[in-house]
């Protein structure tokens, strides 16, 4: 049932990334990828990775979704036809993919309770979480306590995006009261 | 959208709910899904619709962008300050277990500080760069 499920999901999530690539109306691609990142986060929710999920769902779906139609509001609503044909760019990507795919051919099988990720620190997160922290839910013991370095990371990478943002878009309104 | 009077009631009467929510996603976070960077996206996301339905003037209104900008910086200071708290008490930088006398309470009170900071700085990035795209568009327009 399980594997019916997440086949549905995955061939859904391709045929969206076709109708991605083939649209030309830049409305549909933003909507379409907001359809793509739900169909993530049930994917997602199918491999029990809810937090994950969530994430996908709000910010993927969500947010990127409103941002992406405001950028459009700036912009053109159809895209530009190529000038020349992509074959080069069509030869990079099936290569990449053709590599990428041959790499997973050596990754340990899917949920292997003997990969190594599953061998390294994670029993001990399992087994003591609960003790050491009191914290209940094994995913927040590890983002916050035990990988908090990680975490702190990651928000300062937040934080740098969102500066990067405001430098970018601040200065240009600036220069354009200035033309004014 | 202002003179849609269900959209204004009805994202009146969603607000209240999606904020009473995110909060359950940040303080929920100890036991089910859920953490400071859902939250965040959550807040952020009330606001942003507020801002479709009623203008951004009035969103800007409920929270300046001078304030939007400070809390930009004060979720990842209060992220690092639960670092240097450890490190005043006596432990290592970002230690819980010296934050209170019982170890397993002073993880869940660093937790609770960490997962603060970082809602503040999600939240705060993503309605600010929401703020920006939405105020170019309309400066596109005046022109």
């Amino acid at each position: 049932m399980e594997g019916v499920i997440a086949g549905a999901l995955l061939t859904m999530m391709a045929a969206a990334t076709v109708a991605i690539a083939v649209q030309r109306n830049l409305f549909a691609v933003v909507i379409l990828s907001g359809i793509y990142s739900f169909l993530m986060a049930t994917v997602l929710v199918a491999l029990d990775a809810v937090d994950v999920a969530m994430t996908e769902a709000a910010v993927g779906a969500g947010i990127s979704t409103v941002l992406l139609l405001s950028a459009l509001h700036l912009s053109r609503g159809e895209e530009v036809k190529p000038l020349h044909k992509p074959l080069l760019p069509l030869a990079v990507a099936v290569a990449t993919g053709g590599a990428l795919v041959y790499g997973t051919l050596d990754l340990p099988a899917f949920s292997d309770p003997q990969a190594a990720i599953h061998a390294h620190v994670a029993p001990r997160y399992i087994e003591q979480a609960y003790r050491e922290t009191g914290v209940e839910n094994i995913v927040t013991a590890v983002l916050a306590s035990y990988r908090g370095y990680d975490t702190l990371g990651e928000t300062t990478v937040v934080f740098t995006a969102g500066v990067g943002v405001i430098a970018l878009l601040r200065r240009r309104r600036r220069a354009e009261k200035a033309r004014a | 959208m202002k003179d849609y009077l269900v959209l204004r009631v009805i994202a009146k009467l969603m607000i209240g709910f999606m904020l009473l929510f995110a909060l359950y996603v940040q303080f929920h976070g100890d036991f089910g899904p859920g953490g400071g960077f859902q939250a965040g996206v959550i807040v952020a996301a009330s606001i942003v619709l507020y801002a479709i339905i009623y203008g951004l003037d009035a969103a800007r209104t409920v929270i300046p962008d001078r304030v939007i900008e400070a809390l930009i910086a004060v979720g990842v200071l209060v992220f690092a300050g639960v670092g240097v708290a450890g490190l005043l008490l006596g432990g290592n930088y970002l230690d819980y277990f010296v934050l209170s006398g019982d170890p397993v309470h002073g993880q869940h009170r660093g937790i609770f500080w960490v997962e603060a900071g970082v809602l503040i700085t999600v939240f705060a990035v993503m309605l600010k760069v929401f703020y920006l795209f939405a105020s170019r568009g309309r400066e596109a327009d005046a022109e």
